[in-house]
This record gives structure tokens, sequence and C-alpha cells, in this order.
């Protein structure tokens, strides 16, 4: 598949120094090969990053420790993309929210003491939450509702609402949220990703909601131009358009196995408690109700369209 | 599978050329909806699927309720439009014969999506047909975005409460919220009255057993003489009004919007009664 990314020219004004977070994950390798030819990258996580490019500097060291103040002691951090929070549904609530609620403060407090003048914060559309009286396409200000029906979103949805205070508290600090729809690409391990990659996928029968997919290197690509100097705020991004689930799995070729809503969360749950899968039953809402957005403010303000086709993005899982 | 599924769906389109009449294929090929790679808008309206879904009931509309309309052209062919009419009948026939008409009458062909009511996308198989034929839950929201893209929308400000109104209540429009003439003045939209003759016979309704339909979530439970509300073959006449436009603010007072909302409900109320009068029989 063709890399449209590697020799993307951005925007003027790109942040010399800029640390991301979270880079040893697979969303952050992607951002890895798109930006480190186009500033110098500092790579912050607990993990290793072994095949990292060589102009990347990277830092194996958990966010809320102490040490990672070094890291920015060391650079002059310019802007910071936050990608550094995990959202496994088999992780402990209590060991994701501390990751992921007390990483957050400590890598905004340090946004502030180093005088880092950009922050992007990575979220997801998911924060809307799929339900049956959504309309066709949300908008930034809908307010977020998944935790109304899965619990699981919910520290997600916590460190939206922190950045976005944060984004009002800290006006030195240019920050800006982005809710991208699902991800997918070859390297994603995301639910929406590895759901697609089932042969059988189940389905809820009589339900064939839209989808919105966006292709790994276009999140990416959004990442990266929020870093443009001005851009503030909170911004839906959406892939190359929506389609009904079962044009999707068509195109995949794959054998839905529908089943009726009566009895589908029962299955899904005993599947769950069984560890045969690892879908919470919650998640079987996108299956049937709409979680659209309206990508249009991203599109205005960012400059960003997406430079992967509809069935190149779909066909990005396989 | 998937082939016996394009047979099928091809002769039901085949179907509706047929019943659309001389020149229906021409004319319906006007309609050309923004779709992408697979067939669907951004809504999920997939426009070859409506064609082929539209055949069982364009039959209904031709033989069995023998849809008659007057005053059909006073339909704008273009622009933002909010078509609002009398709802009853107990199953939305009404509507799809409201959309049918402007769809198989007029030339070119006018597609108009209806507003469903929010419990539909609850509803297996029921929410994806809808969705496919490009219906949309009515929120304020869905509203701005499509008549801002110059599209029209059927309305029906009574709701379920007109759908299913018991029969010694015929003709008599339950009242109407504001939420559209909020929508019209907002937006700037003009709106075609329609007085829709012989649904309100098609399943009289003896009552509503309400405690039942709220235990199975549903809005309205009519009890009808015949099973499961199944239709009458009563006639149909559809009449349409002139488009009325109205100016003020959308932001004030329900009591205010309220003399407006009259004037379109009167509007409606005036072209039933010249329908009922017009009218030899319930049946033909």
């Amino acid at each position: 598949m063709r890399s449209s990314l590697e020799s993307a020219a951005l925007f003027p004004g790109m942040p010399r120094v800029v640390a991301v977070t979270g880079i040893s994950g697979n969303l952050g390798r992607v951002l890895a090969r798109l930006l480190h030819t186009e500033t110098s990258l500092v790579g912050i996580d607990r993990r290793p990053f072994p095949e990292r490019p060589k102009d990347l500097v990277h830092h194996e060291v958990d966010l809320r420790k102490r040490k990672v103040e070094e890291v920015f002691r060391r650079h002059p951090v310019e802007a910071v993309i936050h990608l550094g929070h995990g959202h496994h549904p088999r992780t402990p609530f209590s060991e994701t929210h501390s990751f992921n609620i007390l990483g957050t403060a400590k890598l905004f407090e340090l946004c502030v003491q180093h005088g880092v003048k950009k922050l992007v914060v990575l979220s997801s559309s998911t924060v809307y939450g799929p339900a049956p009286d959504n309309s066709n396409f949300l908008t930034e200000e809908a307010p977020l509702m998944a935790a109304d029906r899965y619990s699981g979103v919910r520290d997600l949805i916590e460190l939206d609402m922190y950045a976005q205070s944060f984004l009002w508290k800290h006006p030195e600090v240019e920050t800006v949220v982005l809710r991208p729809v699902h991800i997918v690409g070859p390297t994603i391990e995301n639910a929406a990703s590895k759901y697609l990659r089932l042969a059988y996928p189940v389905t809820v029968l009589g339900f064939d909601p839209m989808i919105q997919l966006i292709h790994a290197e276009d999140a990416c690509l959004a990442l990266a131009l929020a870093l443009r100097p001005g851009a503030r705020g909170v911004y839906n991004v959406t892939g190359p358009g929506e389609v009904p689930l079962s044009a999707i799995l068509r195109e995949l070729g794959r054998t839905p196995i529908p089943v009726p809503h009566l009895f589908v969360r029962a299955l899904i749950g005993r599947a769950f408690e069984a560890r045969l899968i690892d879908f919470p039953p919650e998640q079987l809402d996108h299956l049937q109700y709409l979680c659209a957005v309206d990508g249009s403010l991203a599109i205005r303000d960012l400059g960003y369209s997406p430079r992967h086709t509809l069935k190149e993005t779909i066909r990005s899982v396989l | 599978m998937s082939e016996l599924g394009a047979v099928v769906r091809g002769s039901l389109r085949a179907l509706t050329f047929e019943l659309g009449g001389p020149g229906s294929r021409e004319r319906l090929a006007k309609l050309e909806p923004a779709r992408n790679e697979y067939g669907v808008d951004p809504y999920g309206f997939d426009v070859d699927y409506a064609m082929a879904a539209m055949a069982p009931f364009l039959w209904l509309y031709r033989k069995y309720f023998r849809v008659l309309v007057h005053g059909i052209e006073k339909v704008p062919q273009s622009g933002r439009l909010l078509i609002i009419a009398n709802h009853s009948g107990q199953l939305p026939f009404d509507a799809a014969m409201l959309g049918l008409s402007l769809l198989v009458e007029l030339d070119p062909p006018r597609y108009a999506r209806a507003l469903v009511e929010r419990w539909v996308p609850r509803l297996p198989f029921v929410s994806s047909f809808y969705a496919r034929l490009g219906q949309v839950v009515g929120t304020p929201e869905n509203c701005r975005r499509l008549l801002a893209a110059e599209e029209a929308l059927l309305v029906f400000p009574e709701g379920v409460r007109g759908l299913c109104k018991p029969f010694w209540q015929s003709y008599r429009l339950k009242s109407f919220g504001v939420g559209f003439m909020r929508l019209a003045l907002e937006t700037g939209t003009p709106i075609v009255p329609v007085g829709i003759v012989g649904a309100e016979e098609q399943a009289p309704a003896l009552l509503d057993l309400k405690p039942l339909a709220r235990l199975l979530a549903m809005p309205a439970l009519p009890l009808t003489p015949t099973p499961l509300a199944l239709p009458l073959p009563t006639r149909y006449h559809l009449h349409f009004g002139e488009p009325l436009r109205f100016k003020g603010s959308p932001d004030d007072e329900d009591h205010l919007l309220e003399g407006k909302v009259e004037e379109v409900k009167g509007a409606i109320e005036k072209l039933l009664a010249k329908g009922l009068k017009e009218r030899r029989h319930i049946f033909w």
C-alpha cells in the first residue's frame, strides 16, 4: 500500500521540538513515521521503542514518575502530542484510571512549567456514545453521553473534559483536543480494527448503522496539522465518509453472524466473561446505533482532509 | 444469497417503473442524490434500494389506495422546503403515499425525507429500512442540516398522537408543536400545507391501550377492527396548498409562534374541509 504521508509538506511554522507520549503504541509509531522528518521528535513511553527512526530520541519512562521532568529539562520542547493513554477493556479500571488521569495531569503541569506553546490531546468520537436518538452528525457541542451506557469509556471522557478545562484555564498553552472516528489501519489493534478482522463478525439482526472510519495515517495527519500555530479548540476528525456496516463487511469479504438484539448482549456478555472475546457487550451499541460526527470544523480550521479513499480506509485492516 | 437479492431487487425496480407509468424510468433517473462508491449518501439513503423498496408501496398507491393528487404543482421544484400534513391511520401509510406522490407525479421528481420518531432507530429491520430510504430522526440538528442543504422534509406535527387517534376524532387535528415553525423561521423555509383525506378511515382505532403500550415501550398501541392495524382500501386524496412564508424571530416565546402555527393548521383544516366536501365516497 502506498504511504502518501512520508513526503507530506505540512505547514510553515512547525514547532522545532515535539514530544509525543505513547509513541511506542501502534498509532504512535505511525505518527513517528510521519513527523520525524518534519521536526525533531522526542518519544515518551513506559514501553521501549525498538525500531524507531534514528533521528528520534526515546525516553522510556512512566508519565506519572518524577523522571519525566528530565525530558523537559533536557529538550526545549515546544509542543506536546498526548497519545499516552490506554483504554483496554481487560485492564483493571483503577490501573487504567491512574495511568490515564494522573499521567495526563502530570503532563499538563509540565507543559505549563516548561513553557510548552502547543498541546494536542487525542480523544475519540466514541465519547459521544452511540444512541438511538443521536442526530446523524454530532457536532463538537454535543454532550459526551457515552458513559451513560458503557462505563468503560468514562476515563476517556474524564480525560477529554480535563483537557477542555485546561484549554480554558491555560490560554498560554494552545490546546487542541481531537476526537477522531474509529481509527483503523494495518497495525492498529483497537476494538474497531479487531472487529473488522474477524472472519465471522457478530452483527445485530435488523440493524445496519452508518459507520465512520479513519485511516491511522489520516488520524496522524490531523494530529500533525493540529500543531499549526493558532489552532486551538475541540475538533471532530472524520475520514473519507460514512457507509453502512453491512457494506464494510461486504467489502472485506466477511460472513456476518446476525444475532437478534434480544439475545446478543447476553451472548456477548457471557463470551466476554469467559474470556473468549475481548469485546465488552456494551460495545454492541456501535453495531446498532449511530455515533457519527460532523468533521467540517477540522477541515476548515486545521486544513485537514483525508488522503485515503473510503475503500482504502476500509481495506486497511486487512 | 446476494445474487438472489440482486434478482429480487431488479424485478422490484422493474415493477416500480411499470407502476410509475410511461416515462417514469427517465423521470426517476433525474433523482441524483450525493452518493459514495457504496451507493449511499451521508445519511444512508440508497437510491437503488429505494427504487426497489418503492414497488410494493407504489402498488398500494396505484391499486389499493388509488391516490388522487390535487394541486401538487404548488410544490416548489427546488430549494429548502417543509411539507406539513395531517397524520392518521395507525400505520404511517399516509407518509409513504405523500412521499411517493412527490416522486411519481412531479417532473422532475422531488425527493422528500420524512422525519421519524425517536424510538424508530430502536426497531430492528424498520430502523435500517428507513435509513436506506433516507429518513432521519427528527432532531432539530438533523433538520437544520438538511434544510441548509436545500432538501425537502415531510413533517407531521401531530406525531404519534395524530397517527393513533381513535376514529371519532377523524379529521380533527391534534395540537401542533411549535418546533417546525421555529425551524422554518430560523432557516427561512417555505411551508407547503397538505391535507390528506382517506387515511383517517383506513384503520379506525377503537381505543388506545396506553398501559400496555408503556409496558412495551411503544408510543401507542391502538386496537383496530382489522388485525395488526391493516388498512382498509380507502381512496386517498392529497390536497396541496399554496406555499406559506413566515417572517419573525425563531427565538420568540411559544405563544407568539402559536399564531403562526395556527395559520398552518388552519390551512390544512381548510384543505381537509374542501377534500371532504368534494369526496363522493370513502372507498371510491
